[in-house]
């Protein structure tokens, strides 16, 4: 058994879960650690310029390939900087670990330099969290925070470690556990095959049936059973903002994401389904719109999902199913091949063609300029086209983001990398950096906002050190977008602090300054080829900073208080 | 409706804020609380009173038991069970005042456990609803302190809530 130090029992618990990078930043009380890790070569950690973006490219990384992120940062100041990325991973249950340094443990409760209850104010955004009290826990606690963050609903989990407990002068044998069991974590099991039996015989006769998948299809690793159980169904199948990539984007069945700013037919059909499939979703309010009592009058609703405190939490299941989304699926499956009764064919028929009549509606056709001025939506268009639809797309959060929702089609899960939980705005520049690092050699686009991306613009320095060829796509409309839309639509067009043309940066020439190359698009004759030249340069980070119309407004757009099937279409036409 | 919700949980630092964190940050009130290790020093056992309609305690209970320090609980209310509460209080009593408190103390069945020339420090325990009715009956301006436990209870029969 090798003695270690708790600084090197951590390091090497970390290496013993398989974690490849650590995204981090120094400071006293993890100054130990951070020697530590000077002493090996196992691990990689990216030094951030900021201790927000650690969280960001953690999560970014761990959304890209299924597995955790691990963030290390210091007590105090580097602590609450992580916050906002922690409750950002939560919201949208990403597998995350944070290691925060804590002042040594005789001074903890004496307001002590760079002291702050990490553990209270983690808290409510966390899945759970750790304060190790003595080296000799380490292994355990960081072998139980793995196993949490990763299983059942997963979710961020903190791990704080006072100075002291790293102190390499005190060494322990270090053995990391094979295995794990905690009498006061379960992870569900599959789910109840009773439940499942009476979906299959709902779903047989649906009459008008809607599959409504979410992130946790994505999460739970089921795109491809729920691929296979629509296409034997032969549903409509809708996905949200955090499900875009569950189910092929490019296929007929596909309605395109539903919700706020989701398709005219998705929440047409949403709204008159009398079966819904809801699996790996949790019936938020940006889907559901504010008054459930409006939401899918006539729809049994059926509702698989891992978490059961996510059932019936807003809009009541009729038929809850608690479990794995591959367990469930897979059941499904077999249960429909052994089932006497099929798919309501002949109504399937009448529904589809109704369907297609809402599709006829095209709600996301775009209307080009004739002079020269640039659709946002026809930058997604194009950086979709020149990515052959196959890029990492991050985003940030805004009109941007949601033109990237509604104009890159997804045909895989993991490549839609968003904040949609909290909506963080400086989550993407970040979040690409997790997936550039995870893979070198695909192509990872951040869509962004002019104002989103000024939130996190330090990590041009990380991009610099580590060589990451990100390309960042800036739809520029020189304006808080989103907020200007709504000061439009809801306040009489008055621009309450939603306008700062006069004091935008060059961002050409600041993405010079940090080494890369800046490319500005003003008009359209140039967007192609512009855009082309950019992504030639595989090796290198480009900003693309695009002039777009900055009137233009994300369409179509639920109305406040409405049902599903109340929505704005245009600046002119509603339902 | 009022719920008595007990619940087992490892005994360990932060596993109180917590629960008492779910409540606030979801905004689930809490009537009473009371917590205590258990005959297994590894477990405590919190005891809850709290309200809200079916929907509403059914969130409770999924996301108490989400938390990952809480190993088991139940809600007693969904069955028999036995409520008690301990409450320890001061009351004003003088010249004529102590005959009258002595005997209201009797019919509760309640114990005087300290007293001075004009004050009597009453023990009683019971369900809650009958500590409330001894202090109504007592009247105004007797009463001077009140120093009550919280709901702890225990299902009746051969129920146990235990690992
Ligand atoms: C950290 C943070 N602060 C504020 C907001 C509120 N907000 C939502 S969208 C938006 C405007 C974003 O502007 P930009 O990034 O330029 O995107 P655009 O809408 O213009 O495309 C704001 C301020 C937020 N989501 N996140
Ligand atoms: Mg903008």
């Amino acid at each position: 058994m090798d003695q270690l130090s708790g600084g090197e029992a951590l390091l090497r618990a970390l290496h013993d879960e398989g974690v490849e990078f650590l995204f981090g930043y120094p400071g006293g009380a993890v100054l130990h650690i951070y020697d530590a890790i000077f002493n090996q070569d196992k691990i990689e950690h990216i030094l951030v310029r900021h201790e927000q973006a650690a969280t960001h490219a953690a999560d970014g990384y761990a959304r890209g390939t299924g597995k955790p992120g691990v963030v290390l940062v210091t007590s105090g100041p580097g602590a609450t900087n992580a916050i906002t990325g922690i409750a950002t991973a939560y919201m949208d249950s990403i597998p995350m670990v944070v290691i925060s340094g804590q002042v040594e443990s005789r001074m903890i409760g004496t307001d002590g330099f760079q002291e702050t209850d990490m553990i209270g104010v983690s808290r409510p955004i966390v899945k759970h969290s750790f304060m190790v009290q003595n080296p000799a826990e380490i292994p355990l606690i960081v072998k139980k925070a793995f196993h949490i963050a990763t299983t059942g609903r997963p979710g961020p989990v903190v791990i704080d470690i006072p100075k002291d407990v790293t102190d390499p002068k005190t060494k322990f044998g270090y053995e990391y556990p094979a295995d794990i069991k905690m009498r006061s974590y379960a992870v569900p099991a599959k789910g109840h095959s009773g439940q499942i039996k009476k979906a299959i015989d709902l779903l047989m006769a649906a009459k008008r049936p809607v599959i409504y998948a979410g992130g946790g299809v994505i999460q739970g690793e089921g795109s491809q059973l729920l691929t296979e159980l629509a296409r034997k169904l032969g549903f409509p199948i809708t996905n949200t903002l955090m499900g875009l990539g569950a189910y092929p984007a490019s296929d007929e069945q596909f309605l395109g994401m539903l919700g706020m700013h989701g398709t005219y037919e998705a929440n047409m059909s949403m709204h008159y389904s009398d079966v819904l499939l809801a699996i790996g979703v949790r019936f938020d309010d940006r889907v559901t719109n504010s008054d459930v009592t409006k939401f899918c009058p006539d729809a049994t609703i059926l509702h698989v999902d891992i978490d059961p405190a996510s059932i019936s939490k807003t809009v009541a299941a009729d038929v809850p199913i608690v479990g794995s989304v591959t367990s469930v699926l897979e059941e499904m499956l077999s249960q429909i091949a052994l089932a006497k009764q099929k798919v309501d064919e002949k109504s399937l028929k009448v529904w589809w063609d109704q369907i297609k009549h809402w599709r006829e509606k095209d709600s996301l056709a775009v209307t080009p300029s004739t002079d020269g001025t640039i659709k946002p939506q026809e930058v997604v268009q194009a950086v979709f086209e020149i990515t052959k639809g196959d890029a990492y797309v991050s985003s940030d959060v805004g009109q941007h983001q949601m033109f990237a929702a509604q104009y890159y089609g997804f045909d895989k899960p993991r490549r839609w990398i968003n904040s949609g939980g909290l909506g963080t705005m400086g989550f993407g520049f970040p979040a690409a950096m997790g997936i550039q690092l995870a893979f070198p050699d695909a192509i990872s686009v951040c869509i962004t906002g002019e104002g989103s991306f000024q939130m996190n613009l330090q990590e041009f320095a990380t991009c610099m050190q580590y060589k990451l060829p990100v390309k960042i796509v800036c739809l520029n409309n020189r304006a808080l977008g989103m907020v200007k839309q709504w000061q439009d639509m809801q306040y009489g067009g008055r621009h309450s602090h939603s306008t700062y043309e006069e004091s935008l940066p060059d961002f050409v020439k600041l993405a010079e300054a940090y080494g890369h190359v800046g490319i500005r698009i003003e008009d359209k004759s140039e967007l192609d080829a512009k855009l082309k030249e950019a992504f030639s340069l595989t090796d290198k980070l480009v900003f693309i900073d695009v002039w777009v119309d900055p009137e233009e407004h994300v369409y179509p757009m639920a109305i406040k208080g409405g049902a599903m099937k109340d929505m704005i279409l245009s600046k002119s036409e509603r339902t | 409706m009022r719920r008595i919700i007990s619940v087992l949980m490892e005994n360990e630092p932060g596993a109180l804020s917590r629960v008492i964190g779910l409540f606030s940050q979801r905004n689930y009130n809490i009537d009473s609380l009371t917590v205590a290790p258990t005959e297994d020093k590894s477990l405590s056992r919190l005891t809850l009173t709290t309200s809200g309609d079916e929907r509403r305690i059914e969130q409770i209970t999924k996301h108490l038991n989400k938390l990952v320090d809480v190993v088991k609980l139940v809600d007693l209310t969904e069955g028999a069970h036995i409520e008690r509460e301990l409450m320890l209080i001061k009351v004003k009593a003088s010249g004529t005042q102590r005959a009258e408190v002595k005997r209201t103390t009797d019919i509760f069945r309640g114990q005087i456990v300290d007293l001075t020339n004009s004050v009597f420090s009453i023990q009683m325990t019971g369900a809650s609803d009958k500590l409330d009715a001894f202090i109504t009956a007592l009247g105004e301006n007797v009463v001077l302190e009140v120093a009550r436990t919280g709901v702890s209870g225990i299902s009746r029969g051969e129920k146990v809530l235990a690992l």
